[in-house]
């Protein structure tokens, strides 16, 4: 099981959902905060929720204002880049990049890519998450600490 | 840690609630007692009212005050200790600013085990 666990988050690196962040996230995680990984990820989740809606309205305005759309992905990169979610994190890249010479359907395609990635790592992490749950108190036993 | 087993405080700067929970128990993790706000005004609230720290991990880009607004304040206000600045901005003139307004320091977000060890060993040094 442990085995299984560690495979799929192996997927996860080598298929480029996720970064070393994570990594780091996983070391913050101890006997004081055993779930510290999942709660900074659903805080993730539930705090870009509302990013994500406030740029789909921006995009929906015509002329678009890309200096509060580039405003609004540059929090959103930051959070991103926070929990190790790379391929967001390099849409994010991109959109500002289109944000900085005001292109727009660039924005507009890029931002679809962008919720394609998000949704997926988001389905990934809440299986990996899932799975951690069910063999934790098997792993607390076989800890060697 | 200092001398006499006291730990290092520090305030983390920044309005996104997810990263200020990752930056404390980072810190936290290394050893330092740390105190979070969510904007510039609130850190200068902070050493207003008396509160000292041994470093300030100061986001950018912040609602009602910015990073570099709150760095020159609180230098302005003869703060000395460390201000490291937080940014994911990458190399370009908001960062050359934001370095100009008093931080001892910048690094690109996120915060990670490696730049907070280095934090440390920089604090080690000046207190040695």
């Amino acid at each position: 099981m442990q085995r299984q666990l560690a495979n799929m988050k192996q997927t996860l690196f080598d298929q480029g959902y996720l970064d070393e962040q994570f990594i780091q996230l996983e070391e913050l995680q101890d006997d004081a905060n055993p779930n510290f990984v999942e709660e900074v990820v659903t805080l993730y989740y539930r705090d870009s929720a509302r990013l994500i809606q406030n740029i789909e309205q921006a995009l929906e305005k015509s002329p678009l204002d890309f200096s509060k759309l580039e405003c609004l992905m540059h929090q959103f990169k930051g959070s991103s880049s926070s929990i190790g979610a790379k391929r967001v994190k390099s849409e994010c890249t991109q959109f500002k990049e289109h944000c900085r010479v005001g292109n727009a359907d660039g924005c507009k395609r890029t931002f679809q890519q962008l919720k394609k990635e998000y949704a997926t790592l988001k389905k990934k992490v809440e299986v990996y998450f899932q799975f951690a749950r069910q063999i934790g108190p098997v792993e607390k036993a076989c800890r060697s600490k | 840690m200092k001398k006499g087993g006291q730990k290092f405080s520090a305030l983390v700067v920044d309005d996104n609630k997810m990263i200020r929970k990752v930056e404390e128990k980072l810190l936290a993790r290394f050893g330092f007692e740390t105190k979070v706000v969510e904007n510039g005004e609130k850190a200068l609230k902070l050493f207003d009212d008396g509160y000292t720290f041994d470093v300030v991990v100061m986001d950018m880009e912040m609602p009602v005050m910015n990073g570099p607004v709150a760095t020159r304040a609180l230098r302005a206000r003869g703060v000395d200790c460390m201000i490291v600045g937080v940014t994911s901005c990458g190399d370009g003139p908001e960062k050359a600013e934001f370095e100009a307004s008093g931080l001892n320091c910048c690094w690109e977000k996120p915060l990670n085990a490696e730049i907070v060890g280095t934090i440390l060993n920089k604090l080690d040094n000046k207190m040695s």
